[in-house]
């Protein structure tokens, strides 16, 4: 859709976001296309550019000319493309033009809303050049969670024209009594990064305000600004008013800027084979520290915290030039990660290796190598990631993939041709949650009493909540009101009550108080602060335990970061881990620190690392099974990855792209059974889960299972292949759909995955509240407390809204059922047996997994009759 | 790795067990009673009646049928162990205006099990009233057989003592795992029941408030599983 001419090949020179236009380098080739679209830039603009040697691109004067005719529009455009300028410039020419006589009130013009606080703060910083450049008299501050009290105040009595924020302020915004007064100016809302915030809960809330902020000011306009995802028209839809469910679905107008250079993209040659499983890469060290020392700026992305730690780690080992390579992910003390990301713009540094906490687009300096250790698991994310390095249009993106094990070099393989070939992976649709909602029903209530009709219609033209049902939405507002049970014994602790025109208002000014303590959709983990020990002299231990080795005191010290609560409590004092890139003793928690003391083992214990976190995409699992059929693409491989295919196809078999693989045979004195759909480890999950059952009912005994991204093991006392080779158990049966049905059930209702989730959806649904720094009570008793709540609500009122809430979210992110249902349908009647003799060559990497990655358990009972076991053996004194 | 079926004992090695106290037997039950056969008498603690509205009343509307499950699960355990006696040992009621809460079907249940049983409440700190819609005998301790029921476990040395408050439980963590459960801690002279209330949590019998109770290395511990009560080595007790 967006008008190109050749007239705009030109080449990007662009350091600062906000700033980032289009820098000629040939004369004459700069001169933007005569006609409609340089009309709507202002002369001053034009001026402005020209000054600064630049000119304006073809995607900004786009978005300029639809905002010109109010049209809400969606701005697609690869990093460094100058997408954040073009956003604002449509708002900044507006408030240049404007008759301050004739505008009402001297209101907010423009909201910008950001995933991110920093790129808010980014931005304001980068936009206060052309604002003082061009000589426009433009107020523009931010609002965050670190803004202080007085200039809140302020920005709701005398709002600035332009304010950038993040969702969750301005879900408190619109909860606030003025917010109409507040908003009733708005012109333009702009979106940024929309690709990461749509497609989750805080997606969902933020269409919500949106949806209510077009009802506070209907003039409004939305702006979408996005990196290139698959599916645009999602997006679009969710910039823009829905009609009703079965309508039509609206969508706003789109702008694709034009992309730059192919990027350069190489998997790794290291000298020593990828080994047969697991994540970690540590045989490419060395090639990874030659790479770093050939470039100027290395950003090394891997998949997890730990990762992370793990690779910092050992590049220290190995760096012997002593490279400035610097640690940055999510766990590290606030200011620790701040100082990396000014050493890397101030361009003091080598190499940085990071977690996604550097996905979304900061500026981050002159990156000339991306390198991605592990499995990128999607194209999109790939792309993403490789665009961090060189932020200039015209150079190619350079980049290594590292795979960490033989599945991940096809894995790694098919990212890269995807990428070559610029397909982009499919994002599901998505159902706005119940949980949101019912957050946002009571925010809106105290902002101002509602009539149900009207904040009906309201979320129903949010796109994701397009499809609600009357009735649902009646439900969600009495949970809200009365807690929604079945019971009905709580009218008089109602939070919601009619007032005499049928409006609903909140019962009290202590509910408004309590919704804002509670506001926002994410739930963290509870995180444990680790904190280095402080000097002294060692002592007894002050709790008041057995064991009797001298302890320093559990006191002072500097933190460190935070951990994950469930990492820390597979810990025993004494032992020692890698964090923040130091090897550390943990001596013991206190409240909720974890205290530790530097070590110098030289054999820390890394965590087991659970896989990736993200599954592996769907189009990128279909590129890998036509890989492993296709012996002309193993060329392209690793000579010993193609090897072990080609023995892989002796053995055993090698499916094509449209059936599934499934290998049975003994070992060890056990049975197993080794299945390979490539759907992703959630999926595969479900699927053990669900498999197990089915054959402990045909008596075959299983014993366990483990499951990776590519397959799944079943092992078990009976002789399953035996079994499957007499049709006592028929596999076109065994992987039969309505699997999804009784089966899941009955095993959700009991699984420790449904609780957490349940617990999620209970603090956004402020059925629980929220800890809060002072009055908290401890994550351990929320968790607790949230678990019995949980049995209740299961045994007494199994239809609670809450708990269909909970269903949903597990179903769609934890179990993956959409994806495991769509594999049971395509196998039916492509399920390929091998019963084999022994081990097959495509099962040593998922049977190595075993005892590596533990899947939890549903009641956890077999834990404590093993450690009863353990006391009544030391009793009878056996081993 | 998840071990579906190994070789193990028999789930019937643990579904009670018993404690001795002073050297009177008792039966620990998987529910968190505790069954007292030469009395014929049944033991719970802290069953926190009405939590679920108490908190309510301040704006958090948490499921209103923790009653009904606790009430549900007593009348089990009594109708399990055929007890003629129930002793409920403290905070019996989560505030002073549950026993005015309860709805009149619950009332209704404790009634019939009370035509059933004699019924005494023992006072704890969150009921040291029980109204009289509640009836039962109400007592600040009792005295059996030199053993005594009470709410709040005293000081250091004490024996002969049954007591509730401090909800204790105990985590273990195992292969990656860490399970954290109520649990019933003794030393054979005195001994600390679970809280048998639904919404009831739990204190990690690590925390200090157990330290002058069993000081030193003498207790033994058994954790309340879904199916068993499984008695656990001190050694592999965790703090939270």
């Amino acid at each position: 859709m967006g008008k190109r001419t050749a007239a705009t090949e030109v080449v990007a020179q662009n350091r600062s976001r906000a700033g980032s236009a289009v820098r000629a380098t040939r004369p004459g080739a700069a001169a933007p296309p005569p006609g409609p679209l340089t009309d709507a830039l202002p002369a001053e603009f034009a001026k402005w550019f020209k000054t600064r040697g630049w000119a304006p691109r073809t995607h900004q004067l786009a978005l300029l000319e639809r905002a010109t005719k109010r049209t809400p529009t969606l701005l697609i455009a690869p990093t460094g493309a100058g997408k954040t300028l073009a956003g604002f410039l449509p708002s900044l020419v507006e408030l240049s033009r404007r008759d301050r006589t004739t505008l009402k009130g001297a209101g907010l013009n423009t909201l910008y809303i950001s995933p991110l606080k920093a790129l808010s703060v980014d931005i304001a910083r980068n936009l206060e050049n052309p604002i003082r450049e061009i000589g426009l008299k433009i107020r523009c501050e931010t609002r965050t969670g670190d803004t202080p009290v007085s200039r809140r105040t302020r920005q709701r009595t005398k709002p600035p024209e332009i304010l950038l924020t993040t969702p969750e302020q301005v879900a408190l915004l619109l909860a606030h009594p003025d917010a109409p007064y507040l908003f009733a100016d708005v012109r333009t809302v702009i979106l940024d990064e929309l690709h990461a915030i749509s497609g989750s809960k805080r997606g969902d809330l933020l269409s919500l305000d949106i949806a209510r902020l077009r009802t506070l000011a209907p003039e409004l306009i939305t702006i979408g600004l996005s990196a290139t995802v698959a599916r645009p028209s999602e997006l679009r839809a969710y910039l823009v008013a829905q009609d009703a469910p079965e309508a039509i679905t609206r969508l706003a107008d789109i702008v694709v800027a034009q992309s730059g250079a192919e990027p350069e993209i190489a998997i790794l040659e290291a000298d020593d084979p990828p080994p047969w499983s697991g994540h970690s890469a540590l045989y490419a060290i060395a090639s990874i520290y030659q790479a770093i020392k050939r470039h100027a700026l290395t950003l090394v992305f891997v998949n997890t915290r730990m990762q992370a730690e793990l690779i910092f780690q050992e590049l220290w080992r190995v760096n012997e030039d002593g490279l400035r390579i610097a640690l940055h992910h999510g766990s590290l003390d606030h200011g620790q990660r701040r100082k990396v990301e000014a050493a890397m713009a101030a361009g003091t540094l080598d190499a940085v290796v990071a977690t996604s906490t550097l996905d979304l687009g900061i500026d981050w300096g002159d990156v000339d190598l991306v390198i991605n250790v592990g499995a990128p698991k999607g194209s999109s994310r790939l792309l993403q990631r490789i665009g961090r390095s060189n932020h200039r249009l015209d150079e190619p993106s350079r980049a290594i993939l590292v795979p960490g094990n033989r599945f991940e070099v096809l894995e790694c393989r098919a990212a890269l041709d995807a990428a070559r070939a610029g397909v982009q992976d499919v994002a599901l649709s998505r159902r706005g949650s119940l949980d949101v909602l019912a957050q946002h029903v009571l925010g809106m209530a105290c902002q101002a009493p509602f009539a149900m009709d009207e904040l009906f219609a309201e979320v129903q033209s949010a796109s994701p909540y397009a499809w609600i049902q009357r009735a649902t939405f009646d439900r969600i507002v009495d949970f809200v009101a009365t807690g929604g049970y079945a019971l009905k014994s709580y009218q008089r602790f109602a939070k919601l009550r009619p007032e005499a025109d049928g409006r609903l208002s909140v019962a009290n000014g202590k509910i408004a108080q309590s919704y804002r303590m509670n506001a926002g959709t994410i739930v963290e983990s509870p995180m444990i602060k680790v904190r280095l020990i402080g000097g002294g002299r060692l002592r007894g231990r002050g709790s008041w335990s057995r064991a009797s080795t001298p302890r320093r005191p559990l006191t002072g010290g500097r933190v460190l970061g935070e951990v994950e609560e469930h990492f820390v409590e597979q810990l025993a004092p004494g032992q020692a881990f890698v964090f923040a890139g130091e090897v550390l003793r943990f001596e013991g928690l206190k409240e909720t620190e974890a205290y530790v003391s530097r070590a110098s083992a030289s054999d820390p214990v890394v965590p087991s690392y659970a896989g990736g976190k993200f599954p592996l995409s769907t189009h990128l699992a279909e590129r890998v099974r036509l890989m492993l059929h296709d012996r002309a693409a193993w060329a392209h491989l690793p000579v010993q990855v193609a090897e072990w295919l080609a023995l892989q196809g002796e053995r055993s078999a090698l499916p094509d792209a449209s059936e599934v693989l499934v290998e049975t045979f003994p070992r060890g004195g056990r049975h197993h059974m080794v299945v390979y759909p490539f759907e992703g480890r959630l999926a595969h999950q479900t699927l053990g889960m669900l498999l197990t059952r089915r054959l402990e009912r045909a008596g075959v005994m299983p014993m366990g299972f483990v499951a990776n991204d590519y397959g799944l093991s079943i092992w078990a006392r009976g002789d399953i292949g035996a079994m499957i080779r007499s049709g006592s158990i028929p596999l076109a049966a065994l992987f039969e759909e309505d699997m999804l049905g009784d089966d899941l059930e009955t095993w959700l209702a009991e699984s420790s995955l449904m609780k957490r989730t349940f617990r999620c959806c209970a603090v956004i649904a402020g059925l629980i509240e929220r800890r809060h720094p002072g009055k908290e009570k401890s994550g351990r008793q929320v968790t607790m407390s949230t678990d019995l709540v949980y049995d209740v609500l299961m045994k007494h009122d199994p239809g609670h809204i809450l708990l269909e809430a909970a269903r949903a979210d597990a179903a769609t992110g934890l179990l993956d059922i959409g994806r495991l249902g769509d594999f049971l349908r395509r196998i039916r009647g492509a399920i390929v047996h091998k019963d084999l003799e022994r081990v097959s060559p495509l099962s040593v990497p998922i049977l190595l997994e075993i005892g590596r990655e533990p899947v939890g358990t549903s009641g956890r009972e077999d834990l404590l009759r093993d450690a009863a076991e353990e006391l009544i053996r030391d009793a009878m004194g056996c081993e | 790795m998840l071990q579906l079926k190994p070789e193990r004992l028999g789930i019937n090695d643990f579904r009670e067990q018993n404690v001795s106290v002073c050297g009177k037997l008792f039966v620990a039950d998987v529910s968190g009673a505790l069954y007292w056969p030469a009395e014929k008498a049944l033991i719970v603690a802290d069953l926190h009646l009405e939590k679920g509205s108490s908190f309510a009343a301040k704006g958090q509307l948490l499921p209103p049928y923790d009653t009904r499950e606790t009430l549900l699960q007593l009348a089990k355990a009594v109708d399990r162990f055929g007890a003629k006696t129930v002793v409920a040992l403290g905070d019996s009621l989560h505030d002073r205006d549950a026993g005015e809460r309860m709805p009149q079907t619950e009332l209704d249940k404790l009634r019939i099990m009370q035509d059933a049983c004699e019924w005494i409440w023992v006072t704890g700190n969150h009921d040291p009233e029980i109204a009289d819609r509640l009836g039962g005998f109400v007592v600040p301790e009792l005295t059996v057989e030199g053993i005594t029921l009470r709410h709040e476990p005293r000081g250091a040395w004490t024996t002969h003592e049954i007591a509730g408050h401090l909800h204790p439980a105990a985590r273990i963590s195992r292969d990656g795992f860490s399970l954290r459960r109520p649990c019933f801690i003794g030393n054979g002279v005195r001994l600390i029941m679970p809280a048998f209330g639904s919404y009831a949590g739990g204190l990690n019998v690590m925390d200090e408030a157990f330290e002058p109770l069993f000081g030193g290395d003498s207790f033994a511990v058994w954790m309340l599983g879904q199916e068993g009560l499984y008695p656990i080595a001190t050694r592999l007790l965790r703090d939270d």
